[in-house]
């Protein structure tokens, strides 16, 4: 650790301190000073600072919540760094990235040289808290298209921070919202200007590095009207003991006639496979607004990782006409707990959601589906669609279904399917009688079961989430 | 081709076959006839490798023990089993299961996989002799069929893996006249002088399409009888009672 940060810390900083300090990693703590020490590292304007300290009063007062289904130790908040970074940073092109760093990136299957020059996909990637890498940027300036580290959006463009940030998800929301509106690092900020479709896939990939560090993203998606985004996050992370806490706050604004798609493939470290312990405690609150009409929110998620997994990518449909749509594969094995879910609520007139969910437990796996559709008074002629399928794979696992229907409107059309199916000995010998070796089997039925998903997710993601799956689920069965 | 020798078998501590002696050639189709419980299915489930069988005795298959071989391993020699009772799997494609299955089975005789258009040609072509809709391809693999369809099912498997060595295990139950002439037909298609079936069945109907070359009667684990096509016909005027001791 850096001596300056030490010194920094040591002191009693003053409202709105600036400091040029070369920071490493700060110590384990939490406390005004570390949120005053973060925003100065990152030279954030005031009213980022008062939002930041704002949040942190506001966590105080909050308790964790306890509702979901998931079992953890404590989390001790003091014992979590809350920044971290790699020493070189603003880089400008590839060939300043410590080859360390790339040579990791490559041992993750995501070869970022590989990835500039596949058929346009743009990454910013995140490496621990800070953005070093940024690519494509020229292309889509020429669209007007912003996509870059949030810090940057907040010296370049504070006006769409002030505007927008804490719109969707408020400082308020929950423990985790409360925690990462503190004491966010870093993350992805795109803005797409009216009338624009954007030329390419824009895809971020998050990894939790060094040892000890939370990991608190924060990602502003904004299209204004008439545009189209599509937007892919994909995260791994490497072996380790510790768990660590991963709390990102993502916030979509769709305006009139936009459309934003989300997709995630979360890969995180599940925990040691015969103990359960390490991994990931991945918290998550995604939200999107449709605030004006005829505007589109959709989100993909496929989740494999983590020790625990607690998100819920949900849509306000504010606007008429608007439209939601949540498509979810949510995997645990071995010792992993998910509690997963949407929340839609139809606030306009003719506004239509669609949830699809499936989750498949294997090993001594634990999967909730937790949905919410609400409909408001006003919102005529609202319409749901909603299917939660559970898969069981072994006889140890166990899934949970609990949709929650509200409805204050009584021209709504709800619909509601769920099944539970599994994979039995007789499938697999089936199967293996033809010839098909069990993991080809098992990964022919996971498959089989997702397929509705993942042909919402782009192509190459569609690959690799098949992969993901097959990677995921090894051993899984005798 | 298959050696049964001096088989016996055991679920838990309950004795299902107790010493049976089988040979069956290339060529030939062998009839295994007996009643309900009487051990028919346990010898095909021990043939094709199911798990949580206690066996003493030898299965050779082209002269080679397969009892500790995999069910896949045993597929992948050329044993094929159309299921009494087959399994449904839901979301699965049939026509990318098939090919999936066909295509397990070319690798390991190291040849080359069929591609998705190859197989689709073929596929058409193999569906046409079992009577059976190109719909049921792009439907999930036994989802909602009914028991004729199923077994039907069976058999364009049959023609399309085309296995050296076939168990058909009571494929001829539940079906009605016209199914059983569609099923036989496709049986016969598969025939020749290189394969050969071992045929489990209840019924006289379907071994009068098929005219086998032997008839056994199973009675509590063990084959008391064997004899051709006059056995059968004998069966179904007396029944099995007379065939106990």
């Amino acid at each position: 650790m850096s001596e300056v940060i030490e010194k920094a810390i040591e002191q009693d900083y003053k409202y709105g301190f600036v400091t040029d300090v070369e920071q490493d990693t700060l110590p384990p703590g939490l406390n005004e000073d570390v949120i005053r020490t973060i925003s100065a590292i990152k030279k954030e304007p005031e009213f980022m600072l008062k939002w930041r300290l704002k949040s942190y009063r506001q966590w105080l007062k909050m308790g964790e919540p306890t509702w979901a289904k998931v079992d953890y130790n404590e989390i001790d908040y003091q014992a979590i760094s809350y920044y971290s970074a790699p020493k070189k940073n603003e880089l400008k092109s590839l060939d300043e990235v410590d080859p360390e760093i790339l040579e990791t990136y490559k041992k993750l299957g995501i070869p970022l040289e590989e990835q500039k020059m596949l058929a346009g996909v743009a990454v910013d990637a995140v490496f621990d808290s800070v953005s070093v890498a940024t690519t494509f940027k020229k292309e889509l300036e020429k669209h007007g298209v912003i996509f870059c580290p949030f810090s940057e959006a907040v010296q370049n463009h504070p006006e769409l921070i002030k505007k927008y940030l804490g719109s969707v998800v408020p400082h308020t929301d929950n423990y985790f919202a409360a925690l990462n509106s503190a004491v966010f690092t870093d993350g992805s900020f795109v803005y797409i200007p009216k009338g624009v479709r954007c030329p390419m896939e824009l895809s971020t990939y998050f990894r939790i590095n060094a040892a000890n560090t939370g990991q608190f993203e924060r990602t502003l998606i904004i299209a204004d009207e008439g545009s189209y985004v599509s937007y892919l996050e994909g995260c791994t992370a490497p072996k380790r003991d510790e768990n660590q806490l991963h709390a990102a706050v993502v916030e979509l604004i769709a305006h009139k006639d936009a459309t934003i798609k989300y997709s995630t493939v979360q890969n995180w470290y599940p925990g040691d496979p015969k103990t359960g312990k390490g991994g990931i405690y991945n918290f998550v609150t995604k939200r999107g607004t449709c605030l004006e009409e005829n505007s589109k929110i959709s989100w993909t998620q496929v989740e494999t990782g983590s020790a625990i997994t607690w998100k819920y990518p949900s849509c306000i449909l504010k606007g008429d006409n608007s439209v939601g749509e949540f498509y979810s594969v949510a995997l645990t094995n071995n010792f992993q707990q998910a509690d997963t879910g949407t929340k839609m609520v139809h606030i306009g007139k003719n506004t239509k959601s669609t949830i699809i969910s499936k989750g498949i437990s294997a090993g001594k796996g634990r999967q909730t589906y937790r949905g919410g559709v609400k409909i408001m008074k006003n919102a005529d002629n609202a319409r749901n669609y909603s299917q939660c399928d559970s898969m069981l794979i072994g006889d140890q696992c166990k899934a949970y279904t609990f949709p929650y229907i509200d409805v204050r409107n009584s021209s709504a059309q709800m619909e509601h399917e769920a099944s539970t199916s599994s994979i039995g000995e007789d499938q697999i010998y089936y199967c293996n009688q033809r010839g098909i070796s069990t993991e080809d089997a098992i990964s022919l039925i996971v498959n089989g079961f997702c397929k509705e998903v993942f042909k919402e997710l782009p192509m190459e993601f569609a690959v690799e989430a098949q992969k993901l799956m097959e990677v995921s689920l090894e051993g899984s069965v005798g | 081709m298959l050696e049964i020798k001096n088989l016996y078998v055991r679920i838990k501590d309950k004795e299902i076959i107790k010493g049976v002696d089988l040979t069956i050639k290339a060529g030939e189709l062998h009839a295994l006839m007996g009643r309900n419980g009487s051990g028919k299915s346990t010898l095909a489930h021990v043939i094709t490798g199911k798990d949580g069988y206690e066996i003493e005795g030898d299965i050779l298959f082209n002269g080679e023990s397969i009892l500790d071989k995999t069910p896949e391993e045993r597929a992948l020699d050329g044993i094929f089993m159309s299921f009494q009772y087959p399994v449904v799997i839901p979301g699965v494609n049939n026509m990318y299961f098939l090919k999936a299955a066909l295509n397990a089975r070319r690798k390991n005789k190291g040849e080359a996989e069929l591609d998705a258009m190859d197989f689709l040609t073929l596929i058409k072509a193999k569906i046409k002799q079992v009577e059976m809709d190109e719909s049921y391809l792009s439907r999930a693999v036994n989802d909602g069929f009914s028991g004729g369809e199923k077994k039907r099912n069976e058999i364009l498997q049959l023609l399309t893996l085309e296995p050296i060595f076939a168990i058909l295990d009571e494929t001829d139950s539940g079906l009605d006249i016209d199914a059983m002439k569609v099923i036989a037909n496709g049986i016969n298609e598969y025939r020749n002088g290189d394969r050969a079936i071992l045929a489990i069945t209840h019924y006289q109907r379907l071994l009068d399409y098929m005219k086998p070359d032997m008839v056994h009667v199973m009675i509590d684990g063990q084959i008391v009888k064997t004899g051709d096509i006059e056995l059968v016909y004998e069966l179904e005027a007396k029944g099995y009672s007379w065939l106990e001791n």
